[in-house]
């Protein structure tokens, strides 16, 4: 079994992580990456480019289960870039599970013309060094790029993410009323991606396609900048 | 792989004009949207900032200003707004704020000249007046419609068979016979040149000839008609069928310029071919009828020929003036009626009506407006009996017809309304130079008459009289300029609701005292103003625009808007009756399309500017805000 990274369990800071992370690199792709110019701990939010990533998946263990497709959306806390969107579809390292096709709605036929992650790992690097990247529950995309790298190029990676789901949960830090407030008829608040994004009156978007989950997320993020926080806040505030 | 913005794309083309164009086109602007998020409150783009995006709003909604500060707009989900800034000098210039927490769709500035400059839908959308879009949707619907685009020429089938005014009636039965036409031109050959002088068709042959059993050496002069009422040859078909109406003439010589003998004649017959279920046809069903009973029967028929001809999408200038030669219809044949059952008039007299009918301008909701002119010979004593008799009969009967009582009583079963012609002039005369607001409100409507029946020629004096006097009273033009202002046009439309200047909101508002009334109101004062005797909106600012009383273009922007809020209170009431639903003129916005909706705001900006101008012109006092 591979080892899982332990990048949460220590509190170096981001900027010294990445450093030694860039120093022990050995392939070039990823020392690229960790070479890029990335943005300082108190660098206030309004300059931080950032990168909204979303993974469609067989699972959600990242120890037994594949990637299959890729969105990111690069943005700012004011724009949202479409034109540099980014979607591929790659082909599972695991059989696709018939379940898991009926919620991504990608087939084996789409991914039997599919590249392996290995053949695009350049690209998709390339559009994530230097930006922060966002994602909507954090457990998903870091640890299994990792894991994928790990299969492939025998070392794994590391970056900070800005975590919408981890901030609609500090905000909401009682989401489950007790059996009183259930009594009241109070309901339970939802910080999943379509709930969190209700709350700041963002439209619906239909789940579960890589590239508009990272725009619902790239959304959703300027939404809870706006609201909760100040063009000043630093980066250090934000990024897990 | 093409990453694909499912999201944004699906969005897009729901609304105009992304869902008229090519996919090709779409996926570009898609590929390069920007999305931005607002929070309510927040500012989006001010005045003087570079003007580098249109904007579109995905969800929420935001407030246009303009540089005063005053709101000019409230959008919505699938609006959009920032051309103007893109379109003239890139920066902006109608500053804009979230209203709620919004998500905008930007289109960089590269993306937008694209489209603006290949796409010719895109551009009609954008473009830089709102009444160059108005006008471009009313051609568009006009587009389909043969009547309106054909003209008279294409019903003249074969030369006009012509004789001479001096042949007996067997002689000119024979011709007709010989030839196969119902109808023979009479030329007054001792002329020079020759005039045409008369027409005898196969119906006077019967009615006039035969039922009197008149000698076949009867001379034609005896018996043809003249007076003749002929089209020119630039006419449209429409236009024939609108002078058939009016006149209830079966036969139109078709004239040539600077030509004596007439090119064609077209029939009845010619136009109803190519209109089968023209309302000519209803009309003439009027005049046969021999009882009131008879008149209600025929009554049912007209919703029927209105949503008739508001599916085959005439112009509203064509339904109008179609509805009121209906309405025409019946009030001759009831005085026709009358008379025959009170005996012939004492004293010659004119019925005249007023308002919408007056106008051209009549719908299915209307009420009864008409009023009496008697020759100065009458005497009240000995005469009003009969004409009071005579003004009920009319009155009864157009009611019992569905056209229900004025509630003004505004009718010539009022006698202050059926006076002899020198009271009438007395009555102009004293609104014109002693004009009181108030009194004013009440006699406006008596600015648009048409005498319908018997001496109309008192009428024409009438309308002499006003034309030449009005024009010369600023006090008067400046009285009714003020009484026009009254009924203002709502700002447009947010979501379910009609947004008021004051950024009020309603849930419904009435296309006749908000729409139509408002331009027609403004369109008499010029009218009068420029001593015009045209009744017909339409007509009338062909007669303003021959002047220089309006800046240059304004005369058919209000054209544009008056046809366009007409034709939507128009199809409005058509669907009511289709769904057997009684027509009214309260709109919901939600009944709107998005293509009535966004035209509509355009013409009520028409009609505001209009009426800004009609209080600068004649330096009318700010008017009460009635709704």
């Amino acid at each position: 079994m591979v080892q899982r990274s332990q990048q949460e369990i220590t509190d170096t800071p981001w900027p010294l992580r990445m450093a030694n992370a860039g120093r022990m690199a050995r392939d070039p792709r990823l020392q690229a990456f960790y070479q890029a110019d990335w943005p300082a701990a108190e660098t206030p939010i309004r300059e931080v480019p950032m990168v909204a990533v979303d993974f469609e998946t067989t699972g959600l263990d990242p120890d037994k289960h594949s990637i299959v497709s890729i969105g990111l959306v690069p943005f700012t806390s004011q724009r949202i870039q479409c034109a540099q969107s980014r979607h591929w579809v790659v082909r599972p390292k695991l059989p696709l599970r018939q379940d898991s096709v009926t919620i991504h709605g990608i087939t084996h036929s789409d991914i039997d013309n599919a590249p392996d992650l290995d053949d695009i790992l350049g690209d998709v690097l390339e559009a994530l060094a230097g930006r922060i990247v966002v994602v909507h529950y954090r457990q998903i995309e870091r640890p299994f790029l990792d894991v994928a790298l790990r299969w492939r190029l025998q070392e794994g990676i590391t970056f900070p993410v800005i975590d919408t789901m981890a901030i609609e949960a500090h905000l909401h830090p009682n989401r489950t009323p007790n059996w009183w407030k259930k009594l009241l008829g109070q309901q339970p608040v939802s910080i999943r991606l379509a709930d969190s994004r209700g709350r700041y009156h963002l439209p619906h978007y239909a789940p579960h396609h890589a590239l508009t989950d990272a725009l619902a997320t790239a959304e959703l993020l300027q939404a809870q900048l706006q609201h909760h926080f100040t063009p000043e806040t630093p980066i250090r505030d934000l990024w897990l | 792989m093409q990453a694909e913005l499912i999201e944004i794309r699906n969005h897009l083309i729901q609304y105009p004009p992304f869902d008229e164009m090519e996919d090709d086109l779409v996926d570009e602007v898609v590929s390069h949207i920007e999305v931005a998020y607002y929070r309510a409150g927040s500012p989006i783009a001010q005045f003087g900032d570079p003007s580098n995006h249109l904007f579109y709003i995905r969800s929420g909604a935001v407030e246009i200003y303009r540089r005063s500060g005053e709101l000019y707009n409230r959008l919505s989900e699938g609006e959009f707004f920032g051309q103007f800034g893109l379109m003239m000098n890139k920066t902006v210039r109608f500053p804009a704020q979230a209203l709620e927490d919004t998500l905008l769709y930007l289109i960089p500035a590269e993306v937008f000249q694209k489209l603006w400059e290949t796409d010719e839908t895109f551009a009609d959308f954008v473009e830089i007046e709102d009444q160059t879009r108005l006008r471009t949707a009313i051609s568009r619907r006009e587009k389909g419609n043969d009547l309106m685009t054909a003209k008279v020429t294409r019903l003249i089938g074969r030369k006009p068979v012509i004789a001479s005014t001096t042949i007996r009636l067997q002689e000119a039965a024979r011709i007709m016979t010989e030839e196969g036409v119902s109808s023979l031109v009479l030329m007054d050959e001792t002329a020079t040149p020759p005039k045409m002088t008369g027409i005898i068709t196969d119906r006077d042959l019967r009615t006039r000839a035969l039922t009197e059993a008149l000698p076949s050496e009867t001379p034609i002069s005896d018996i043809m008609s003249t007076g003749l009422i002929t089209i020119r040859s630039s006419a449209y078909i429409f236009e024939a069928m609108l002078l058939m109406l009016h006149n209830n003439v079966h036969h139109l010589p078709v004239m040539d310029k600077y030509q004596e003998e007439p090119r064609g004649v077209i029939s009845l017959a010619d136009v109803i071919k190519y209109e089968s279920q023209s309302s000519v046809f209803l009309v003439s069903n009027i005049f046969h009828q021999q009882t009131v009973k008879g008149l209600k029967r025929v009554s049912k028929d007209v919703r029927d020929s209105f949503v008739r001809m508001v599916n085959e999408d005439a112009n509203s200038h064509m339904i109008g003036s179609a509805m009121a030669g209906i309405g025409r219809s019946f009030t001759q044949r009831l005085l026709e009626l009358g008379e025959e059952q009170l005996g012939p008039p004492p004293v010659p007299y004119c019925f005249m009506a007023l308002g919408s009918m007056a106008r051209d301008e009549q719908l299915v909701v209307t009420d009864q407006d008409n009023a009496m002119i008697l020759d100065d010979s009458f005497d009240p004593e000995q005469h009003d009996d009969y004409f009071l008799a005579l003004a009920r009969f009319v009155s009864d009967g157009l009611a019992t017809c569905g056209y229900s009582y004025c509630t003004g009583d505004i009718m010539a079963t009022n006698k202050k309304w059926r006076q002899p012609l020198r009271v009438w002039k007395e009555y102009f005369t004293d609104w014109i130079d002693n004009p009181k607001a108030e009194a004013l409100l009440n006699s406006n409507i008596f600015f648009d008459l048409d005498g319908i029946y018997g001496a109309t020629e008192m009428a024409e004096t009438l309308k002499t009289l006003v034309a030449s006097k009005a024009s010369q009273s600023q006090r008067f033009l400046a009285f009714l300029a003020k009484n026009a202002l009254n009924r203002t046009p709502p700002l447009g439309f947010f979501r379910t609701f009609v947004m008021e200047q004051d950024g009020k909101q309603n849930n419904t508002f009435n296309l006749k005292r908000r729409g139509t009334a408002p331009i027609s109101d403004l369109i008499r004062v010029h009218a009068l103003a420029c001593g015009s005797k045209a009744q017909n909106s339409f007509e009338r600012l062909r007669a303003i625009a021959d002047t220089k009383l309006l800046p240059d273009g304004s005369a058919e922007n209000l054209r544009d808007a008056l046809e366009f809020i007409a034709i939507v209170r128009i199809r409005h009431q058509a669907l009511a009756i289709e769904d057997g639903r009684d027509p009214d003129n309260n709109v919901r916005p939600e009944d709107l399309s998005p293509f009535e909706r966004s035209h509509l705001k355009d013409a009520f900006q028409v009609v505001s500017s209009a009426q800004k101008f009609l209080r600068y012109r004649y330096n009318a006092p700010a008017g009460r805000h009635l709704q």
